[in-house]
């Protein structure tokens, strides 16, 4: 239970090794940060038939980096309506939250480094994932604030319509993260990923339905494509970061990119097995790491992907995609799962493989209780607006 | 310090050192950027039109609303996470335990859908 490195009191090394992996973390994000924006820019491209960042460095992969630079020599403008000590204090709060919910990702396998063993991981605390959805609910915080302490119209539009789709979809995400949880019955997250074996991924183990959910809600949540309903240029100008102006503005953009790669690492480590892969006897503590870069980098590649294919939605479609969609099926399908597990470790006859929820029984069990359940939730629904339609007609057409 | 406190220790300095982080970048900029004030720079941008009346305008309720419902559903993870974590040990109980809590839950949010609350106009 817990990170090795701190079972037996803390020496010298321990807070040199602690200091290190901070730092190799730092390194890793902002590097990913950089890197992704030029791959996004340069995959996109490609998609759209057209050449994109080819100015700086080799196939212009230095583009984000001249980006970031010239970003520090612009002049910070604060609008005087603004509120001067919330609109400072904003972008710590969505920046902070995205730096530190990538400290649970577990990236690799147990290494020892000076008579020190330690997991690849910055922390594994037991409350694991549980850290994440509350990073991810302090930074509605950091969108909300900016928007509203700008003093002007569009940000302020844009917060509210940012923060009431991110609480939306949060609720369908826990619910989808809860079905991973309850898989392994623990919080902790190498615990998660460990408990997946090489090709036995709780993708397959779940029924795909919690990653399909997670993966919406979690699009929906860093606010990606089709999902960018937040900065709909033509409604909105630039959203709630439209009053913001150099380092500033920066930190929002970094935030956005910092929270893609952590939903996609979550739901790696989640659903797809996390760092586990085929073991290779060639520097076997490499492989784990390789494997994990592997299962992101198609993530963050979906993600680009999805921006380049889908068009926007619509607000009322997101929020009935959100409502009336992904929360009853979450629901269903947590109560679903729980099912099938105590029902294999009472050993119910309905014929479950001990031991292993496999993707049969459980999209089996799912068309069966799910014709009933959605049914039963269609028929109440036509029953009251036939109601709704009769009080109507009684009322002499006017609708309460 | 306790073993189990330690394993925080590091998710408390990774903190610490994001704070660090973001300051750090907010004061190079400081430094190296320049200040030429002049009176236009300081109004709102807004959609690039000069701002007419004030910015602090008043939002659909509805907004409100979905947040109201939002923590129906957060305060529900709080009890579904522990009981995820041990089902194994409440078994039948807690599975039966569960369904009443989620159904009561999902009745609540078929009521809202059927007042209407869940249509965005």
């Amino acid at each position: 239970m817990g990170d090795p490195l701190y079972a037996h009191g803390i020496d010298l090394a321990v807070v040199l090794i602690t200091i290190l992996k901070v730092i190799l973390t730092f390194l890793f994000l902002l590097l990913g940060v950089l890197l992704y924006i030029w791959w996004e820019r340069k995959f996109i491209s490609d998609l759209q038939n057209r050449i994109g960042p080819d100015r700086a460095g080799p196939h212009g992969i230095l583009q984000s980096l001249a980006d970031g630079i010239k970003v520090f020599f612009k002049e910070d403008l604060a609008p005087t309506e603004a509120d001067r000590r919330v609109y400072r204090l904003a972008p710590y709060l969505a920046a902070v939250p995205a730096f530190s919910a990538f400290a649970i990702i577990p990236i690799g396998d147990k290494i020892s480094i000076a008579g020190h063993q330690t997991y690849l991981q910055l922390a594994d605390p037991p409350i694991g994932i549980l850290f994440l959805l509350a990073m991810s609910s302090i930074a509605v915080y950091g969108v909300f604030l900016a928007g509203w302490s700008s003093g002007s119209k569009y940000p302020l539009l844009g917060s509210v319509r940012a923060s009431a789709q991110m609480i939306s979809y949060e609720a369908a995400m826990s619910l989808a993260v809860a079905t991973a949880v309850l898989a392994t019955g623990s919080l902790s997250t190498r615990a998660i990923f460990v408990h997946q074996s090489v090709w036995n991924w709780n993708l397959w183990q779940l029924g795909v339905v919690p990653f399909g959910i997670y993966m919406v809600a979690a699009t929906a949540e860093v606010n990606r494509p089709p999902f960018d309903l937040v900065e709909a240029e033509q409604e909105l100008v630039g959203g709630y970061m439209t009053e913001y102006a150099g380092v500033r503005f920066a930190l929002y953009y970094l935030a956005e990119f910092m929270n893609t790669i952590t939903v996609s690492a979550v739901a790696v480590t989640l659903f797809l097995g996390g760092p586990s892969g085929p073991h290779i006897n060639f520097l076997p503590a490499l492989w784990p790491v390789v494997w994990f870069f592997l299962k992101l980098f198609a993530f963050v590649s979906f993600y680009v992907w999805l921006r380049a294919t889908l068009p926007r939605l619509r607000y009322d479609q997101l929020m009935d995609l959100g409502w009336k969609r992904l929360i009853p099926l979450a629901l269903y399908w947590l109560l679903l799962i729980a099912a099938l597990r105590v029902g294999d470790d009472a050993h119910w006859p309905w014929g479950v493989n001990h031991g292993a929820l496999n993707a049969i029984t459980v999209v089996a069990a799912a068309a069966g209780a799910g014709v009933v359940f959605f049914g039963g939730l269609g028929a109440a629904i036509r029953v009251g607006a036939k109601r709704v339609e009769e009080e109507t007609a009684r009322a002499g057409g006017v609708r309460a | 310090m306790s073993e189990f406190l330690r394993q925080y220790l590091t998710v408390a300095i990774f903190g610490g050192a994001a704070i660090l982080m973001v300051a750090l970048m907010l004061g190079v900029g400081r430094l190296v950027r320049p200040t030429r004030p002049q009176g236009q720079k300081y109004l709102n941008y807004e959609c690039g039109v000069d701002p007419v009346g004030s910015g602090w305008s008043q939002s659909h309720v509805r907004y409100y609303i979905f947040a109201l419902l939002f923590v129906m559903f957060d305060v529900e993870a709080v009890f579904i996470f522990p009981w995820a974590v041990r089902l194994d040990a409440m078994a039948v109980f807690g599975l039966v335990e569960m369904t009443i809590f989620i159904v009561v839950l999902a009745l609540g949010l078929l009521y809202a859908w059927r007042k209407g609350v869940l249509r965005w106009i």
